[in-house]
């Protein structure tokens, strides 16, 4: 974070002591300061982005992040490994399973534990609706950004139906800590795949209901068509994964490159776009919530199929990973969200640290918004789907 | 004690008519409040207010209460003069506008102590009442202007220069849409415009097709609603120009918006879609319609330029500035000068004139109507589901 | 601002643990996966021919290759390894304190090549207190919020960076959150620092000229 501003400048149009060796100020004119956030509609919690405008034109935009901060590694030291499951939740509060998928895949690599096949599909099972969810989530708040109203409240409706089936699991709808090192929380509740069967069925019916509002309005193409361009090379370059990257044209998701679970033997594809700008973000969105809906659909049948099983792999009932370091990954909805181990040999690690997608994504917005006008910097924010959470810790 | 004559036509009832016509107004911006979250909610599958009152119905009146016992906030660097009277700026030619609007046709009552009374529907009829309403609504403009720079907030401020240049933009092609009508019209007196309709046996729509889709197009944009409402555009400036308002001074911002919105919708009854009268004018054998009072036909009629406003707001996303303006220099302003000429070429005519040109719009429309509803329809397929390219197995490229 | 000052309020160190690190091998009695000499890989051969001297160490644990790379020639590995070797895309650098040795620090560069078969190299130098390690953010765009943050919890400053500021804590914090010595309960900031210059309860300094007098 950087210091706070003066206070005076917050509220002054056009401070007079800007005496930059620019050109402008010798005119007269002068660029102005705007606190985007951190109380702010858009920023998606607490953001706050400096810009320097030029009427409405973003000359530069600083995001500055940091008022989330709750030393989430820090604790990570302190706590025992199934203690710290709860705490990765909290980073990427509308994704929780995949942050607990990620740990978790983390402790089993270093403790070398063989996954049941059951627990795998569980996982999978859970790590898709998280990402319809979170998708969910994403499309009402970037859509009503731009002043689109309507489906905020429709994708309310099927991601509370999601997040009501996450409660009958794990008794939590948003903190899920649904899974355990080793396997999942608990056994599916007794009809528990028929309701998301009953859910995921007729999903795709309200997916066509979003893109009716969207994908052909005249005015969302306007305001996301060639907005906040960011290609394959640059979203390389900035280490920018998920959704970004694969709308940019990069078929390149965790599940299908670095496989974990089960992912190798469900069918799915990976959606690309093509012009890496806000609109494509959304077609390849709305793609992967198809994709996810169909992964879903398998994985129940699988689970159907195998009604019982193992909940939980061969752990140790005290979890003392060997010395060493490993890293694990997943494809949250966000991008690659990885965990980074250092075992001493105890039952806490000496050093976890996440490698958060939403933190290393948002590096990109300035790059994303340069020239651009302020309202598209709200289409931009959008679009790379941050959670505070995650990008503070 | 006699009442004189003068003193009953030119204070008393003037006066009682200015008084209900205020309160209607302030009534109708009250309920409209309520219909509009009511028919948000029901677009967007909730419940919406229905709480207070019979299923919500006194939502206005506790929000009006609300409002009026709220902190006022003055920002410490505000200009605190022009900062108080931005909102008085804003509410008042927006009431005042209300005098010339012509709810109904002449009628008589039998009062007592005043005896039989003659007086139309409106509360005066201005023989440049059309000039009068541009003239006052565009006062209202300095409100928002003054009130954005007044707050000395930069969110405030952007607002304020939007809204600014926003309804320069717009100000044109509604007049030139305005002036089509008075073309066709030869009066300004609203009360006229409508006797006019009625002597041509139309609405002024079969003509002014292409003159009432600008005129309301722009006056959407000008009421600062939903698809255009960049001065307040909540994600991005925060509230706009009255991001630093609060309280009542907050609360004449919302009266002085939604008292425009039932202007420009009683205009554009007035001038489109013939007032007071009731459909089809001439026909004779829909003659069992005047049983309904003009009065209740104009409300109508207002009621759903009021519920496409909503629907408006529940539909669109947000134009971007420059988008906005495009549009606005771009398309609108040369249609609507197109139109113009279009329409005085068709007055020359007289009614025939007219009646061609009329044909001749509503026929282009329903054909682009039918063909663009053909090319949505074959269009099923969405974006997302369909790829066009799935060269690489397990990759699919939705962009298009 | 970088400065090492010790953390104001109280201190209360955690009780030491015993840490191993982790490029030492492991003890054989220990179960579980064990660090297995990498150094013969073709890609580490080749890294070793095109920097030399740049290698200490290499090994693989867990199917993850971890290089140990001398801190002078730390740039000129990652500026090979991405555009010779083709791994373009940093995913993620850290660092890890160990209180008790010498050098304290680790910083952890994580490195992944899309051309070959989504392969992961491990990268780490070994940084003293006081020293500094060289940026990569020229190398890779997206190191320069990654070592920020590392300045920010560890205090390790990076010779070169464009931009060092802290970026989760706030500027003025006093210490660096991630060192083994900081406290867990944290510590007293702001008015505890500045005692002479913040008014109890909180509020802005009263020599702040933009301070307001709310009657």
């Amino acid at each position: 974070m950087t210091t706070p501003l003066d206070p005076s400048e917050a509220g002054v149009i056009a401070s007079p002591d800007q005496s930059d060796a620019d050109p402008s100020t010798l005119l007269g004119l002068h660029e102005m300061e705007l606190n985007f956030g951190p109380q702010h509609p858009s920023t998606h919690g607490v953001l706050r982005i400096v810009l320097k405008v030029d009427g409405e034109k973003i000359v530069s935009a600083r995001p500055d992040i940091g008022y989330l901060h709750r030393g989430t590694e820090k604790l990570f030291e302190t706590e025992t490994y199934p203690m710290i499951v709860p705490h990765t939740d909290r980073m990427d509060y509308v994704a929780a399973a995949t942050n607990n998928h990620a740990f978790c895949l983390t402790i089993e690599k270093l403790l070398g534990v063989e996954i049941p096949k059951r627990v795998q599909y569980i996982r999978v099972l859970l790590d898709e609706m998280q990402r319809l969810s979170s998708h969910l989530l994403w499309l009402a708040t970037s859509a009503i950004d731009l002043g689109a109203m309507t489906p905020f409240f429709y994708t309310f409706r099927e991601r509370e139906v999601i997040l009501d089936l996450f409660e009958e699991f794990c008794g939590a709808r948003l903190t899920l800590n649904c899974m355990k090192i080793g396997g999942v929380y608990g056994e599916l509740t007794p009809g528990f795949t028929q309701r998301v069967r009953d859910f995921a069925e007729p999903f795709n019916q309200r997916l066509d209901e979003y893109e009716n509002l969207l994908t052909d309005n005249r005015i969302w193409k306007k305001r996301t068509i060639g907005i906040g361009i960011l290609t394959v090379e640059q979203c390389i370059e900035w280490g920018v994964t998920g959704p970004p990257l694969r709308g940019a044209g990069m078929a390149w998701d965790i599940r299908r490159a670095i496989p974990y679970e089960c992912y190798p033997e469900l069918q799915f594809d990976i959606p690309i776009g093509r012009n890496a700008d806000t609109y494509d973000r959304y077609l390849v969105r709305m793609a992967e919530m198809h994709q996810s809906r169909s992964i879903v659909l398998q994985c129940l049948d699988w689970l159907d199929k195998n009604p019982t099983g193992e909940i939980r792999g061969k752990v140790p009932r005290v979890i003392k990973p060997p010395a060493g370091e490993a890293y694990a990954c997943v494809e949250s909805p966000k991008g690659e969200i990885g965990f980074y181990l250092v075992s001493s040999g105890g039952n806490k690690p000496y050093r976890l640290h996440v490698r958060p997608p939403s933190f290393i994504n948002l590096q990109a917005l300035p790059e994303m918004v340069k020239g651009l006008l302020v309202s598209d910097l709200v289409a931009v924010i959008g679009t790379i789907d941050i959670v505070l959470g995650e990008v503070d810790r | 004690m006699e009442l004189s004559d003068g003193f009953i036509n030119y204070v008393l009832i003037p006066a009682a008519k200015a008084f209900i016509f205020i309160n209607i107004m302030a009534v109708m911006a009250g309920v409209l409040t309520l219909f509009e979250r009511r028919i948000l909610a029901f677009m967007q599958v909730r419940k919406g207010p229905n709480r207070v009152g019979f299923e919500g119905s006194l939502q206005w009146i506790a929000d009006t209460i609300k409002l009026m016992f709220k902190e006022d906030i003055v920002p410490t660097k505000a200009e605190k003069l022009v900062h108080f009277l931005a909102p008085v700026l804003v509410v008042v030619p927006a009431l005042t506008v209300f005098c010339v609007i012509p709810w109904g046709p002449e009628f008589t009552v039998r009062l007592p102590l005043l005896g039989r009374i003659t007086t139309g529907g409106y509360a005066t009829d201005l023989n440049v009442g059309l000039l009068f309403v541009l003239a006052v609504t565009s006062i209202g403009i300095y409100g928002i202007i003054l009130g954005g720079w007044a707050s000395n907030s930069k969110y405030a401020l952007l607002g304020g220069l939007r809204s600014a240049a926003q309804l320069i933009s717009y100000e044109v092609p509604m007049g030139f849409a305005v002036v089509s009508v008075i073309l066709m019209s030869s009066s300004l007196s609203l009360v006229e415009i409508i006797e006019a309709q009625r002597r041509f046996g139309m609405w002024f729509i079969f003509p002014g097709l292409l003159a009432f889709f600008l005129y309301f197009l722009s006056g959407v944009a000008e009421t600062n609603r939903i698809p255009f409402d960049l001065p307040e555009a909540e994600s991005e400036l925060v509230a706009g120009f009255h991001t630093e308002y609060s309280g009542v001074k907050w609360s004449f911002f919302f009266l002085g918006e939604y008292a425009n919105m039932v202007t420009i919708s009683a205009i554009a009854t007035t001038l489109f879609l013939g007032g007071w009268l009731r459909p089809f004018p001439s026909v004779q054998a829909l003659s069992f319609l005047d049983i309904v009072p003009g009065a209740a036909w104009f409300l109508l009629k207002i009621s759903v330029f009021m519920f496409v406003y909503i629907w408006f707001r529940a539909t669109f996303p947000r134009y971007r500035f420059d988008q906005l303006m495009a549009l606005g220099w771009k398309t609108l302003i040369p249609l609507s000068m197109g139109n113009l000429v279009l329409v005085a070429i068709a007055a020359l005519g007289g009614r025939r004139g007219l009646n061609t040109l009329g044909t001749i719009l509503w026929t282009l429309f329903g054909v682009s109507m039918i063909l663009t509803l053909r090319a949505r329809s074959s269009r099923r397929s969405l974006a997302a589901r369909t790829p066009i390219v799935n060269a690489v197995p397990g990759v699919l490229e939705v962009s298009r | 601002m970088a400065e090492e000052t010790p953390p104001a309020g109280p201190v209360n160190p955690p009780a030491p643990e015993a840490p191993k690190p982790a490029a030492a091998p492991a003890p054989a009695k220990l179960k579980g996966p064990v660090p297995v000499d990498a150094s013969g890989k073709p890609l580490v051969a080749n890294l070793a021919n095109a920097v030399p001297g740049a290698i200490l160490s290499a090994h693989e644990f867990v199917g993850e290759t971890t290089v140990d790379v001398a801190l002078d020639k730390i740039v000129d590995v990652c500026r090979y390894l991405k555009d010779t070797e083709s791994f373009t895309y940093l995913v993620d650098l850290t660092a890890v304190d160990w209180k008790e040795r010498k050098p304290r620090f680790d910083v952890v560069f994580w490195l992944h090549s899309f051309k070959r078969n989504n392969e992961r190299l491990r990268l780490k130098v070994k940084v003293e207190e006081n020293a500094s390690c060289p940026t990569v953010s020229t190398v890779w765009k997206t190191a320069n919020w990654m070592e920020r943050e590392v300045f920010d919890l560890f205090g390790i400053t990076f010779a070169g960076h464009p931009d060092l500021r802290r970026i989760l804590t706030w500027d003025g914090f006093n210490g660096h959150p991630l060192r083994k010595d900081f406290p867990i309960q944290g510590i007293d900031t702001g008015a505890a620092i500045y005692p002479d210059r913040y008014p109890e309860g909180g509020g802005p300094a009263p020599d702040d000229p933009n301070r307001k007098v709310v009657s």
